[in-house]
């Protein structure tokens, strides 16, 4: 390559971006000020106004930057791209705390409503969703992107494919979080569960998912491994999944384009299908998948060894994205969808046991032959664990989609419980993980900040889900109980309100679990950033006499 | 190293396919479950016939259910009946597919952290509904409901008619009539002496004309979501419903 | 063609589908010929540059 200095110019990309950028913050001014209601205004006013962050943001990158475009490859070695993926691993953190305290509020409002206020901004009913989307969006939908455009880099030995389209896909999604949850706050919803925000973010979120397609796919074709390793099949599956559910359940006629309020195209039992096709595929693509990918790239490289078999993860892969798709109908068993539907739902549920469980086992057996690294490793322990609390919700979820126990278990916080079984112990813990793992590789450090702490979060978080799933499993299965009991003469035994009195003291012990697991968080926040700051703890360096611990030296780090 | 042999660039090609081929493998296997699944509920009797007595909602009552889905509602509270011995006493009759047919979002929900609705209607008195919601525990001491005191504050309901036009749009039979008149329908609900009542209720057989408890002159947010309770679960009347005919 | 028809079509198809896929996947995942190939992909994530 020629020393000659190139003489410094923009890019096509940064001046195609730049305009469209400016495009949109006039057209979203425009709409905020033609608005017919409040939110609508507020959120072009959001958009409008992030466009022209973004503007300013190429401008002033243009400036820090050299002239020529980064090297593909420094000394022999892939120059990889990992500025977007420290921006995720750090908004991950920050939302997961938001997302975690929310849902301790709420769970406290359940137990004593007063902590409502009144105010229709702090109501459970709009703190709700705010709740599921801030710990499954933006936690895990960080968690999952973030890891995604490290683990495509890594395994395919590239740098990241375009250099203003990954930072596009990270500030993108972040503001469509943005913009979500606080329409939450506002009241705007389409009250699909999990799939709450209205038209227009709907459709940004769009545009923002198939560039992040885009980059990852571009990422692929240029890899230098012949392989395309089974984590990214993952991921890719995840991506081009969650494309297809979000744009088929989010479709919707606006009743204005100056407004925020739109009705579903779809009404009624075929409204409902659509839903929880999507409702139950976004567990099984976003929150299983996205985090299988996850845990065949972290898993063996904390552990510093192969995948068990190779083999069963390519059986695991097909087996299991052709067998989730057809499981939705089991949020709507008794209900007035026809038989045939919730049979062929059950059915495909149960069946579903076996994949997953193919895969527990073949994240498990990779640390056959060095069980010992989980006493001493307490990062690896979370993934472990995590493994098994997948195994656990992935038995109990089969079985609670059998027609006569979800008769049972359907509308009780039975499934609360199961739903956080899943999301706790499985989906938060191997993003644990996967962060514990990621901070010190991407900001160069040996080793994080201190391993002890990481054993508090471990242990603190661990009795926060022990108390939150055993009390839901007594309570659900104690009201779904107490609404189907009959007394000696015939008439129901009790009355609605008698079964909501019943929950009270489990709603607190539930509460209380969440604030364990929200304090695990917080001293997990705490250790990650004095990890970016560069600190050691004193204990990394020198054990404290009474610590078993062997020397912390041999957790060689993994770069 | 700009020149690869034309042997390595086929190879190299096939591997770029190869991801494409993945992509479109995946996603064929996950686009066959769902069709197979939701494309017959566009055709078999059971989900997209009518059962009579069954009418697109008032525009109070369409207001009325925003209310509702912004509030957030459903996610304590469902809106489908099981066919099981215990709900049927609590609740009514097991709900039909018929009855949501022109609900644009379907509101069946998923937990019951409060007591099912879909036969909610008639079952309390407007008074009742009113008390509860501004406090639900002065009506039920042990209730864990928020508070909905807020509520009772006017009704931005001036574009009602965009809201009919956008139903229609997507197959709720609302007629040209219908959607002229939506803001005086809406009115005219509140009021039962008022001239517009009469026309409302041919309109919309069977939809009730009362104040709900509130001041006939001014709707509020309150008064339209009482509306929408009032009729959830009454439009069919299960005298003259024959289930065998609807088995599903 | 009556339900039963379209029944009967549908599930012997759709289980030769399933049954189809799932060999292929099998077959595929088991072949000799592709062990060295994942074997060398299993050891991916491991490889230091």
């Amino acid at each position: 390559m020629a020393a000659t200095p190139v003489p410094k110019h923009l890019t096509e990309g940064e001046v195609g971006l730049g305009l469209t950028l400016l495009i949109g913050a006039f057209l979203c001014a425009l709409a905020s000020a033609r608005a017919v209601d409040a939110p609508f205004s507020v959120h072009m006013a959001v958009f409008a106004l992030a466009a022209v962050a973004g503007v300013v943001a190429i401008l002033k990158r243009y400036e820090a930057r050299p002239a020529e475009a980064p090297p593909q490859v420094i000394d022999g070695r892939p120059n990889y791209n990992l500025g977007p993926v420290k921006f995720t691993a750090v908004a991950a953190m920050v939302w997961g705390i938001a997302g975690f305290l929310v849902g301790c509020i709420i769970a406290f409002q359940l137990w004593a409503p007063a902590l409502n206020l009144g105010l229709e901004y702090a109501s459970f009913g709009r703190l709700r969703p705010l709740h599921t989307s801030a710990v499954i969006f933006a936690f895990g939908g960080n968690v999952l992107i973030g890891t995604s455009l490290y683990v495509v880099q890594r395994t395919c030995r590239v740098r990241l494919a375009g250099e203003l389209a990954p930072w596009f896909v990270v500030l993108g999604y972040n503001l469509f979080i943005v913009v979500a949850g606080t329409g939450y706050l506002m009241g705007v919803t389409q009250s699909k569960e999990y799939a709450e925000p209205e038209w227009y973010a709907d459709l940004w979120l769009t545009v923002v998912w198939v560039v992040y397609l885009l980059v990852f796919l571009a990422t692929l074709w240029k890899r230098k491994e012949p392989h395309i390793f089974v984590a990214n099949w993952f991921y890719l599956a995840f991506i081009v999944t969650i494309a297809m559910l979000h744009v088929v359940n989010n479709l919707a006629l606006p009743v204005t384009v100056f407004g925020s309020k739109s009705y579903p195209i779809f009404a009624g039992v075929q409204d409902a299908l659509i839903q929880w096709w999507y409702g139950h595929n976004a567990v099984g693509f976003f929150l299983t998948a996205g985090f299988l990918a996850i845990m065949y790239y972290f898993v063996p490289k904390r552990a510093e060894r192969p995948i068990y078999s190779y083999r069963l993860s390519i059986i695991h892969f097909w087996a299991l994205i052709f067998m989730y798709i057809w499981a939705g109908p089991h949020h709507l068993h008794y209900t007035a969808l026809p038989d045939w539907a919730q049979t062929l739902g059950m059915t495909f549920s149960i069946m579903l046991w076996m994949p997953s469980w193919g895969g527990m086992i073949n994240g498990l057996m990779t640390l056959s032959g060095a069980w010992d690294k989980l006493r001493t490793d307490p990062v690896l322990r979370f993934m472990v664990v995590s493994l098994a609390f997948y195994g656990m919700a992935t038995f109990e979820g089969p079985m609670m989609s059998i027609k006569a126990v979800n008769a049972l278990s359907h509308y009780t916080d039975w499934t609360i419980g199961h739903v956080h079984s899943g999301a706790l112990g499985w989906v938060a813990y191997i993003s644990f993980g996967a962060l514990y793992c990621l901070v010190p590789w991407l900001w160069n450090r040996r080793e994080l900040y201190s391993l002890k702490l990481v054993e508090w979060h471990f242990w603190i978080s661990t009795l926060g889900i022990v108390l939150y799933i055993t009390s839901m499993w007594v309570a659900g299965i104690m009201q779904g109980l107490m609404w189907r009991a009959y007394n000696a003469l015939g008439f129901l035994e009790y009355s609605f309100v008698e079964t909501v009195e019943a929950m009270q003291p489990y709603y607190l012990v539930r509460a209380l679990g969440g604030v364990l697991f929200l304090i695990g968080a917080l001293i997990m926040a705490f250790n990650l950033a004095m990890t970016i700051a560069g600190k050691t703890a004193v204990e990394n360096e020198a054990l404290p006499a009474g610590d078993a611990l062997p020397a912390t030296a041999g957790l060689a780090p993994a770069e | 190293m700009a020149t690869a042999q034309p042997g390595l660039w086929k190879r190299h090609e096939i591997f770029e396919t190869n991801s494409i081929v993945l992509l479109i493998g995946a996603l064929l296997v996950v686009a066959i479950g769902g069709l197979v699944e939701i494309a017959p509920l566009f055709y078999l009797k059971s989900t997209v016939e009518t059962v009579e007595g069954v009418r697109p909602y008032t525009p109070l009552e369409l207001a009325g259910r925003n209310i509702y889905i912004r509030e957030g509602c459903y996610l304590c509270h469902s809106q489908m009946v099981r066919p099981m011995r215990d709900e049927i006493e609590r609740y009514g009759h097991f709900s039909l597919a018929a009855e949501s047919i022109y609900d644009h979002p379907f509101q069946w929900g998923s937990k019951r952290t409060g007591p099912d609705l879909a036969r909610v209607g008639g079952k309390y008195s407007d008074q009742w509904h009113r008390e509860h919601l501004v406090d639900p525990r002065a009506v039920v001491p042990a209730s864990i409901m928020p508070t909905y005191a807020f509520l009772d504050r006017p009704l931005d309901a001036d574009a009602i008619a965009d809201d009919l036009r956008a139903n229609r749009a997507l197959g709720v039979p609302y007629t040209d009539e219908m959607v002229a008149l939506a803001r005086t329908d809406l009115k005219a609900q509140l009021d039962p002496d008022g001239p517009g009542a009469a026309d409302l209720q041919r309109r919309y057989p069977g939809a009730t004309v009362r104040d709900f408890g509130g001041d006939k002159g001014k709707a509020a947010e309150i008064d339209a979501l009482i509306a929408y309770l009032q009729v959830l679960g009454t439009m069919v009347d299960f005298k003259i419903y024959e289930d065998k005919k609807n088995l599903r | 063609m009556t339900y039963e028809h379209a029944a009967a079509f549908a599930q012997t198809s759709g289980l030769i589908y399933f049954v189809g896929i799932f060999l292929a996947v099998c077959i595929y995942a088991c072949w000799p010929r592709n062990r060295a190939r994942f074997d060398a992909a299993a050891h991916l994530p491991l490889i230091e540059d």
